[in-house]
């Protein structure tokens, strides 16, 4: 399963790197949560997939998964989830304020950086 | 946001209450079993998005009239406070303790200072995403 | 913490309370709160005087890099802890005079001064290179607020610019050198450096570490050819310029020098360098010193030159290290001489720059060319410049005349040096130093006659003049009494100061050091006697051969090189910055993901990483693969879908199937968390599209663009290779057995999860939430707080 989730793992991080190279902010942003999907699951790859029961003692097993990268995903989740709202309110106040999601027209001018 | 969806607004009288009381289980069963203060502050989030897509953000200001950042700095000051009261008792900074205490009806209980840190966590989920939500929806 | 760190440190702290200070008291001139402070230091490092041995307090900073903060004291820093703060007294004395409560911003005046005097003090009295290195910056960044200080003017900021470059990249020169002294021997501390350096005085790295050593300690006391800033530095208010720039600062790098002399002495190159910069330091100050106009110019200048004199005589005394015996003696005199006349320039150039002050002060300019006879307005202020000027033109009673001599007397001696082939180019230094002493003479007679006799020109002065407060003069009288003092009695410092400060540049040399008046008819006598008669001579037909000074080329100055390469170096980083920094988001992105692809890629190929084993891998389930292909098809048609809407929707798929894999891979924790967060997610993006206008232009396409794909193909692929070479290559056991073992003993939880992220890795968690509660805070303020700017688009 490892070797399938390895190749789930890179076409999510290119399908999110193509649509973080897009020109519309929206599509950026959507991007970045692709992104982060895939860093989830790549780390829980990495500690390696079903080898054990679930990390609660209460089970009594004599193996468990390894709890380390569920701890870490699970803050980066929530970090993930705060990373992207403040993306989202970026994006509508610039929208707001500037008329256009449209990357090429956001760059800034000579003498205004 | 205009509905006047009946069905909607009535089921979530009903579910809003369970999802909270659930969220409140969840909270405190984190120890032991799935759950915690993420989960459980997600959860409590949830069950106010609920309301404010059944009802409009007046009414729901109504009902609980919170301030969520006050309840985001509520919720930092908790877990700070119990990472910092480690330190009184001449131990490293974040140090928790346990106990166990027989209370009257419930028997044995244990206590983990741990659940007031969780609190903080569970504090500070809640206040964080409401208040991101309350501002996006009420910005005119 | 020892009450040595405490007074090095009590500047800084004073620093915190004097804004408050001076809110608080407004009608109360705020120097009075700050002038306790280094009188209290002062009386303090004087009850070190009987000291013996150097006394060392050692607290712990970062012990295991090798940096602790040792505040150490002996003879050499203790004299300079008794020059910052005795001068430091004085000159808050007189800044109390000197700046208007009314108009001035004392608070920030008295915060730039209390910080240089506590970075100050750190520098002499810290063992440890690194802190010493630390405090050494902090004097250039204090000594920039301070120039800067009315920053209004466009001078000012040029001025604090220029020494902030100059003497910034001698430090970092300087820090160079002792991390190439830390590389040969494996201390920070001076005081261990000194005992090993003997045995690797022959290493490669030895001459470099010198040589950046010095370029620190030139930069710093402004050795030619990086004097340039110290003219430019007058800018600062007087006080300042007396305290920093002529008394403390500038001899930071005679400090180091004088510090680093056992290290590095034995080294030929040292006595050439240090004496020889020294020497051309001194001449071509003083040459300088005449042309000028401006007071303080002329003083900025004269600094320039004594401070090549002392110098100069720390390199010649350098030779005592290779003789024994008398001989030794004869050069170790050089070394008492630097330092007796390090003690007679603060005094003299100090209480000379405060007069200067008080003539700026009272008549509204510096310009020699408006002043004149003013001896009849300010009888006191003429009399301090007499005493000041004649002492640093080396005539007697005063104690200038006596360091002259023993200057002479030293440069004399290398007539006799055969060593480091002294004795072809010897001969310069005896040359030099009187010719230079010449001008000497020249400038200070300059500043002193033309600014208090000749004709009195009312017209071109801004005010009436008239004798400055008895407060303004209380500084430069003590200052001046000093002079004479130490001129007519130098020994009662001969034993007390010069001995311990002489012994700890020499370990070894406990000297008795007598410095008398009358040497007999010495050739010294009659240098100055030399001196003198060509002094006035010159002075009279100076406007006969003033044109010299429009000899030199305008265009091939120091200051031109400064000013064009820094433009230069502007240009040339503006073109080049803006080559690759177009604006575009993509661009960047590109960079990173190319860098990304490349970094990685040829890490994985020079390593030899990547391997697939197969051996231990899970099983695949049905559902698994279900769940794979519902990823992988919602993941490639975000690509292709055509509105925003759905492109959201599909990102929600992508996350529900997410926290289904988290249920079939063992953790529900992540799958509650998942899932909960995916349906407040969805709804966040919803709810900010409602309020976005349908905007046609948008709902199109994605347009195809090959290096587009080709990158991301390649971050893909690159992703997938890692992860394979990951899972195959087992590098470590996991850690995860003892979060089994002690969740339940040590945290008595039951979920690891859970009491991985409250109790084990607690601080990840409680960042977690900071950062949590800051992005709230960021998105509270973009919505409700706008600019004006932008309501006026939005009403457009």
């Amino acid at each position: 399963m490892e070797i399938v989730m390895a190749f789930v793992i890179g076409i999510l991080f290119m399908s999110a790197t193509y649509l973080m190279l897009s020109k519309s902010l929206l599509r950026i942003i959507v991007g970045t949560g692709l992104l982060s999907h895939g860093a989830h699951l790549l780390i829980l790859t990495m500690g390696g997939l079903k080898r054990g029961t679930v990390p609660l003692l209460d089970e009594k097993a004599s193996a468990y998964t390894d709890p380390i990268p569920q701890a870490l995903i699970l803050t980066a989740i929530v970090i993930s989830f705060g990373v992207t709202a403040f993306f989202l309110v970026l994006a509508y106040r610039s929208y707001q304020e500037l008329g256009t999601d449209n990357m090429e027209r956001l760059r800034g001018t000579e003498g205004n950086d | 946001m205009k509905t006047n969806d009946i069905i909607l607004q009535t089921t979530t009288k009903v579910v809003v209450f369970i999802i909270i009381l659930f969220s409140i289980f969840i909270f405190f069963k984190g120890h032991y079993t799935p759950g915690g203060g993420f989960v459980g502050g997600l959860l409590t989030s949830g069950a106010i998005v609920l309301l404010l897509l059944a009802f409009d953000m007046k009414t729901v200001a109504e009902i609980l009239p919170i301030n969520y950042i006050y309840m985001t700095a509520t919720g930092l000051l908790f877990a700070v406070g119990t990472a910092a009261g480690a330190l009184f008792f001449n131990v490293p900074f974040l140090t928790h303790a346990f106990g166990d205490v027989y209370l009257p009806i419930l028997g044995k209980t244990s206590l983990h200072t741990a659940t007031i840190f969780d609190l903080g966590v569970f504090l500070v989920v809640v206040g964080v995403t409401m208040t991101i939500i309350q501002t996006i929806g009420g910005d005119e | 913490m020892s009450l040595l760190h405490l007074a090095i440190i009590s500047p800084f702290l004073l620093a915190i309370l004097v804004p408050i200070l001076y809110k608080s008291f407004r009608q109360i001139h705020t120097g009075w709160f700050v002038l306790p402070l280094p009188i209290l230091l002062f009386s303090y490092f004087l009850s070190f005087l009987s000291i013996q041995e150097p006394i060392t307090k050692s607290v712990p900073w970062i012990p295991f890099l090798g940096i602790d903060f040792i505040a150490k004291i002996d003879g050499l820093s203790l004299l300079f802890a008794l020059l910052i703060t005795g001068i430091g007294s004085l000159v808050v004395l007189y800044s109390v005079y000197y700046l208007s409560k009314d108009k001035e911003k004392l608070n920030t005046f008295y915060v730039y001064l209390l910080l240089f005097m506590g970075a100050m003090l750190g520098v002499v009295l810290s063992d440890n290179l690194i802190v010493l290195y630390m405090f050494w910056e902090f004097t250039s960044f204090s000594s920039f607020l301070l120039i800067g200080y009315w920053y209004h003017k466009e001078k000012s900021r040029y001025g604090a610019q220029k020494s902030m470059i100059i003497t910034v990249f001698g430090g970092l020169s300087m820090l160079g050198g002792i991390i190439l002294l830390y590389i040969m021997t494996g201390s920070f501390n001076i005081s261990e450096i000194m005992e090993i350096v003997p045995s690797i005085s022959d290493h490669t790295l030895f001459i470099p570490a010198l040589l950046c050593f010095l370029v620190g300690a030139f930069t710093k006391s402004a050795q030619f050819p990086f004097h340039i800033w110290l003219p430019d530095a007058m800018e600062a208010p007087t006080p300042v310029s007396a305290y920093l720039h002529s008394a403390t600062m500038v001899k930071a790098g005679i400090y180091l020098v004088a510090r680093m002399s056992p290290v590095f002495a034995a080294e030929g190159l040292w006595l050439w360098l240090v004496g020889g910069v020294g020497i051309i330091t001194l001449f071509w100050g003083s040459f300088n010193a005449v042309k000028q106009t401006d007071l303080k110019a002329i003083l900025a200048y004269s600094t320039i030159s004594q401070l090549g004199m002392i110098m100069s005589l720390l390199g010649i005394g350098a030779a005592a290290l290779h003789f024994e015996g008398i001989e030794k003696s004869v050069y170790a005199a050089a070394i008492t001489a630097a330092v007796f006349h390090l003690i007679n320039h603060a005094t003299f150039k100090g209480s000379l720059f405060m007069v200067v002050g008080i003539v700026d002060h009272e008549t509204g300019t510096r310009d020699i060319r408006k002043l004149g006879g003013l001896m009849n307005f300010m009888p006191i202020t003429f009399t301090l410049a007499i005493i000041g000027t004649f002492s640093m033109a080396g005539l007697p009673p005063f104690n200038g005349f006596l360091s002259k001599e023993m200057f002479f007397a030293g440069m004399l001696r290398v007539l006799e040096l055969d060593i480091f082939s002294f004795e072809t180019w010897g001969l310069l230094f005896p040359v030099i130093a009187w010719l230079a002493s010449v001008f000497t003479f020249l400038y200070s007679m300059i500043l002193v006659f033309k600014t208090f006799t000749g004709k009195f020109q009312p017209e071109k002065l801004e005010k009436k003049p008239h004798e400055a407060p008895i407060g303004m003069l209380i500084s430069p009288i003590i200052l001046a009494s000093l002079v004479i003092i130490f001129g007519l009695f130098p020994n009662i410092l001969s034993n007390s100061m010069i001995a311990p400060a002489i012994n700890a540049i020499m370990p070894g040399n406990a000297a008795d050091v007598h410095i008398s008046f009358w040497h007999g008819f010495t050739p010294e006598l009659f240098m100055t006697i030399g001196v003198i008669a060509t002094g006035i001579l010159l002075y009279i037909s100076l406007p006969k051969w003033r044109r010299v000074y429009d000899l030199f080329p305008k265009k091939l100055t120091l200051n031109r090189l400064y000013d064009g390469s820094l433009e230069f170096a502007q240009s040339i980083s503006k073109k080049l910055t803006s080559g690759y920094m177009n604006g575009s988001i993509r661009t960047y992105l590109v960079y990173i993901f190319s860098f990304f692809i490349v970094i990685l890629a040829s890490t994985i190929a020079v390593k030899d990483a990547f391997k697939m084993d197969t051996s231990n891998i899970s099983s695949i389930g049905f559902y698994e693969i279900l769940l794979a292909l519902a990823i992988v098809v919602a993941s490639i048609s975000i690509l292709f879908a055509k509105s925003r809407l759905t492109s959201i929707i599909l990102l929600g798929s992508v996350g529900y199937t997410v926290s289904l894999f988290f249920v079939l891979f063992r953790a529900p924790d992540l799958a509650l968390t998942q899932l909960v967060i995916e349906t407040i997610s969805v709804a966040l993006f919803l709810l900010c599209f409602y309020h976005l206008p349908k905007n046609s232009k948008n709902e199109e396409r994605i347009r195809f663009k090959l290096t587009n794909l080709l990158i991301s193909i390649g971050v893909g692929a690159i992703v997938t290779v890692i992860a394979l070479s990951a899972h195959s290559n087992k590098m470590f056991d996991s850690i995860a057995q003892y979060y089994v073992e002690n969740t339940y003993e040590k945290a008595a939880g039951k979920n690891m999860v859970n009491v991985i992220l409250v109790d084990f890795r607690g601080f990840d968690t409680l960042f977690e939430i900071t950062v949590l509660s800051i992005a709230a805070l960021g998105i509270f303020t973009m919505i409700k707080l706008k600019m004006k700017g932008g309501r006026k688009n939005e009403n457009k």
